[in-house]
This record gives structure tokens, sequence and C-alpha cells, in this order.
């Protein structure tokens, strides 16, 4: 930054809105300002052109992207290599034969029809465990008789394989979605009440000291102070929730099956029946794409709450 | 404050943090606290901040009543910036908490900031700014409070002396400018003589108030004139007797 810019500004002392510094103490300021501005010109994090930016951004797609790409040429190839060496050669698939299939059943409006199910029930599951999980996790981590009472339990129901609800939830609820959503609600829900849990107790207490001189008490210390400096833990509780949230929901379509509801679940339990390799590999690469996609999502979030907080170099 | 003291834990294990100490601070005074490290000095300021409360004795700021926090700022060693919020936001939570309106806050933020020479650094997020720069910024978050008295702990232990020396002037500057009771807390004697109207040392362990200097200095000071190097060495050598008598 210029030294003229800073100091040919009104300096703040002379500001017409303090008013109140004596004039004495104007001498000195040009001086100081000056000094200042030439520390912070040392000290200020330099911005490059926009066009640089740009060329930048490009290389920077580039290079996420590339490694990618090569670890899907890889598995493509290793599957081709399976396919041509004759192992199970009357069942098992090749790569060209499956994406040809996921190709053709990508045409037809059944795929799709499943797909807008799933994801309808992954929305909703999801949706209410995130209610629910940070509705608990707020009381447990704040009110100590509570945290005392539910803190191990919570841990406890995170661990818990979410298929063994199914006997209970259908013979609670019926075949049905309801019985999916329970499901997917008790295997999503601990592990985000866990990260807000987890985020609240490694609040800085310096940053708790903070709030506290500025008045802020209780609630408007949690809503202001402890919630924002909880957030990446809560990022993360959320992306294992959702991990566990999908897991339920593809086990909850294979084993409850509703009549007339295609979904990527009942896809594969019908090409099981048929015995139709090449589809039910479709549909499993189907379900694999649309997780790594939503955990794609949660790692962006992730990464702007570090940049944003300087956790991360924004090379 | 009178007669307070603070022990922390207790039995065989109990750590006497302050004895006995009566400090007396007028309204727009600059009080310095001087002392080697352990002696109570931190733990005095938690107590007029009301963060603590004393073992014994009583803690007044005047009519705000015990500090709770409502007529009294803080800054620590640390800036202790919320980081999901820029250096203007951080300043308008201040705000936020004695009930701004959404206006008042953005317009005092922004003078604040010009006042510690930071009005084109509104939008930046602390780790986007320099440690002198982030501690201009917890300053002028303290000033947003419009506390009475404002109690300043180490704030700048962790700067380098260039910076340090800038933040004294600018300290000086914004001080002159309000009835603002300070007291400031450091181990540098040097910088204690530079800001205080008067300089208090304390012993530690117990921590005890054990002399007193008024700084009749004209300002503005510098730190390296020979005034303020003269009562610094005085007060130092005060220091020096106060701790070979510690060790013995």
């Amino acid at each position: 930054m210029p030294a003229d810019e800073l100091t040919g500004k009104p300096a703040p002392v002379s500001a017409g809105d303090l008013g109140s510094v004596p004039l004495t103490d104007r001498g000195n300021v040009p001086a100081y300002a000056e000094k200042l501005a030439w520390l912070e010109s040392l000290e200020a994090p330099g911005s490059g052109p926009s066009d640089q930016r740009g060329r930048k951004l490009a290389k920077r797609a580039w290079a996420s992207l590339w490694p990618k790409a090569l670890a899907v040429i890889i598995v493509l190839a290793i599957w081709q290599v399976i396919h041509i060496s004759g192992w199970k050669k009357d069942i098992f698939p090749g790569p060209g034969g499956t994406l040809a299939n996921l190709g053709d059943q990508l045409k037809t409006g059944l795929l799709w029809h499943a797909i807008g199910t799933t994801l309808e029930r992954a929305v909703i599951g999801f949706g209410l465990a995130v209610l629910i999980g940070a509705v608990v996790g707020a009381l447990v981590s704040r009110i100590g008789p509570l945290r005392a009472a539910f803190g191990s339990l919570i841990t406890g129901l995170q661990t818990m394989p979410s298929i063994a609800w199914f006997p209970f939830a259908i013979i609670l609820f019926g075949i049905n979605t309801t019985a999916i959503l329970f499901v997917i609600v008790l295997g999503a829900a601990p592990s985000i009440a866990n990260g807000l849990i987890a985020g609240v107790d490694y609040t800085p207490p310096i940053l708790l000291r903070a709030g506290a001189t500025m008045g802020l008490r209780r609630l408007s210390l949690y809503r202001h102070v402890i919630l924002p400096a909880s957030l990446p833990a809560l990022v993360a509780g959320l992306r294992q929730g959702w991990a566990f949230a999908w897991r339920s929901l593809m086990a909850g379509e294979l084993l409850v099956i509703i009549a007339n509801q295609p979904s990527l679940g009942v896809l594969l339990s019908t090409d099981q029946d048929q015995a139709d390799m090449q589809s039910a590999t479709a549909i499993i690469i189907v379900i694999l794409i649309i997780g790594m996609l939503v955990h794609t999502l949660f790692s962006m979030a992730d990464r702007a709450i570090r940049r944003r907080w300087g956790l991360v170099g924004s090379s | 404050m009178t007669g307070v003291s603070k022990v922390f834990g207790r039995g065989s294990s109990a750590v006497h943090a302050l004895d006995q100490v009566s400090l007396e601070v007028s309204p727009g005074e600059f009080t310095c606290l001087i002392g080697a490290s352990g002696c109570g000095k931190s733990t005095l300021l938690a107590l007029v901040a009301g963060l603590e409360q004393p073992t014994s004795g009583e803690v007044s700021t005047g009519e705000g009543g015990t500090g709770g926090g409502r007529g009294v700022a803080v800054m620590f060693q640390e800036p202790a910036l919320f980081p999901w919020l820029t250096a203007a936001g951080n300043v308008e939570m201040a705000l936020r908490a004695r009930g701004a309106g959404k206006a008042e806050r953005r317009q005092r933020a922004a003078e604040l900031l010009r006042t510690v020479n930071l009005g084109d650094f509104g939008g930046k997020r602390p780790h986007e700014l320099s440690g002198g720069m982030r501690q201009r910024v917890a300053l002028a978050r303290a000033l947003a409070q419009d506390a009475d008295v404002l109690l300043m702990d180490e704030p700048f232990g962790a700067l380098d002396a260039m910076t340090r020396d800038l933040l004294h002037d600018e300290i000086d500057r914004v001080c002159a400018g309000r009835s603002l009771t300070v007291i400031f807390v450091t181990h540098n004697v040097q910088e204690a003589v530079r800001l205080g109207d008067r300089v208090v040392v304390m012993s530690s362990r117990p921590g005890r108030v054990i002399d007193e200097f008024a700084v009749d200095i004209e300002r503005p000071r510098r730190i390296d004139s020979a005034p303020v190097a003269e009562l610094a060495a005085q007060i130092t050598d005060r220091l020096r007797e106060e701790m070979s008598r510690d060790a013995r």
C-alpha cells in the first residue's frame, strides 16, 4: 500500500466524530500513520491481478482432477484384466458391458425414478437426524446431569450397527417408509449429536472469557460464541452422520421392500432375484457415485470453514 | 478493592494467589501493575473483571457495582478474536452484547476501527491480519464496550518491540480522548513507566502490593527517553530487592 494513500486520508484523530482527542496529540499523528503504513505494507498479504487468478483456478481444478481420473482408469483397467483372465467367466461382467448396461438404464425412467425415491428418503431421513441430533447434542452438551445420563448412551448408539434395528422397526411400523426413516435417524443422529458435543467441549476457553467479559451470558454466549466455535466439529459429525444414514438407507431398502415404489434397493434386490449381474453392478456404481458426491459436498463445506478461519494455507 | 484474598485449592495444596491486597484506582487513572510472574497480577484482573470471585474481601468498580462484566472491558495477552467473524464483526459483537441496533453497530464499529488505524481492514478475518493488527482489533473491541474500566493483561507481551512501541502511542492517543480507567498488567518495567500514571509493584507468592511509584513524566513519552529509563531503573531495583529476599 503506498504511503500517501494512508496519509492523504483524514487522520483518525482529526476526524470530527471523535472530537475528544486533545490538540496536543495531533502533532505526531502523520509520522505515526506513516510508520504504520510502512509496517502494514510489510504485513498485508498481497493479492494478484484477476487474470492470473483465473489461470490459477484452472490449474488447481486440474491438479485435483487428474489423480481422481487416474484412479478411475486404474480401477477399470484392473477390472478389465480380471474379466479377460476369465475368472467366473459366465457370471462376472466386464466393465464395458456393465457401463453399457448403466447407460441403457439411465435412458429409462425407472432408474431415475428409483434414484429420486432413494434420495428423497435420504434427504428426509438425514434432515430429521440433523434436527434431532442437533437438539439432543445442544441439550446434552450444556446440561451436566443430562450429559452424565446420556453421554455414553449416545456413543453406544453410534457404535450400534443400524441393520440390527430393522426387526424392531418393521414390527413397530410395518413394511413402510417410516421404518426406513426411523433406522436412518437412529443411525445418523448420534454422530451428529456427538459432533456438536465435541465442538462445545473444544471451544477455546479464551474465547469464552472474551465473550463473558463482553457481557454475553448463557444463551447469547451459546449462540454467538459456543455454536460458531463448534462449527468445524459439527460439520465433521454431519459428514459421519451422512455416511451412517446412507448405509442405513441401503440396508433398509434391501430389507423393507415396498410394492410399486422403485428405489435403488428394490432394483438391486430384483437384480439379485433375476441373477442380472450387469445391472446389479451398474446399480452399485450409482450408489457409490451418489455417496461420493455427497461426501464431496461435506468436504467442500469443511474446507470453506477452515479457510475462513485461517486453519489452512490459502495457496 | 479492599483486603482481597484469593486462594486456589484447599488444605496443604492451597495456593495463596493474592493476600490481603488493597488497591484503589481513581477514575480516569492509568495504573500499571508490575511484578514477577506468578505474583497474582492476572488473578487480580480476573477478580476485577468478575471472571473470578474473591475468597475474601471485596472488589468494587464504582457505581457499576461489583465487576459483572458490564462496566469492565478486558484485553488479554492473546487477541482472543472470534475467528469466524471479520475484524468489524468482532467489534460489532461487543456492541451487540450491549444491545446496540444494527445500523448503530455498523457505524460505531467502522469508527472504532478507524480509531485504531484499521479503517481499511474491517472486512478482513483475524488470520489475515498480523499480530499487532489483531491486538488493535481487540483494543477496538474492548473500547466498543464503552466500559469505564479497561483491564489489560500483558496485551503486548507477544509482540515485537517495534509493533509494541507503535501500540503504546496508540494506547496513549486513545486513552487521552476518553475518561478511561485503565489497569494494565505487565512484566516489562519500561512499558509500565511509558504508559502509566502510577506503577504498582507486587510481590509474588503470596501476591501483595509492596510499593507504588507515581509517574510524573510529561506526555508524550518515549520508551527510551532519559526520565523513563531513570524511573524504570529505580523500579527494577525495587523489584530485584524483592526477588532476592524471596530467594533467601
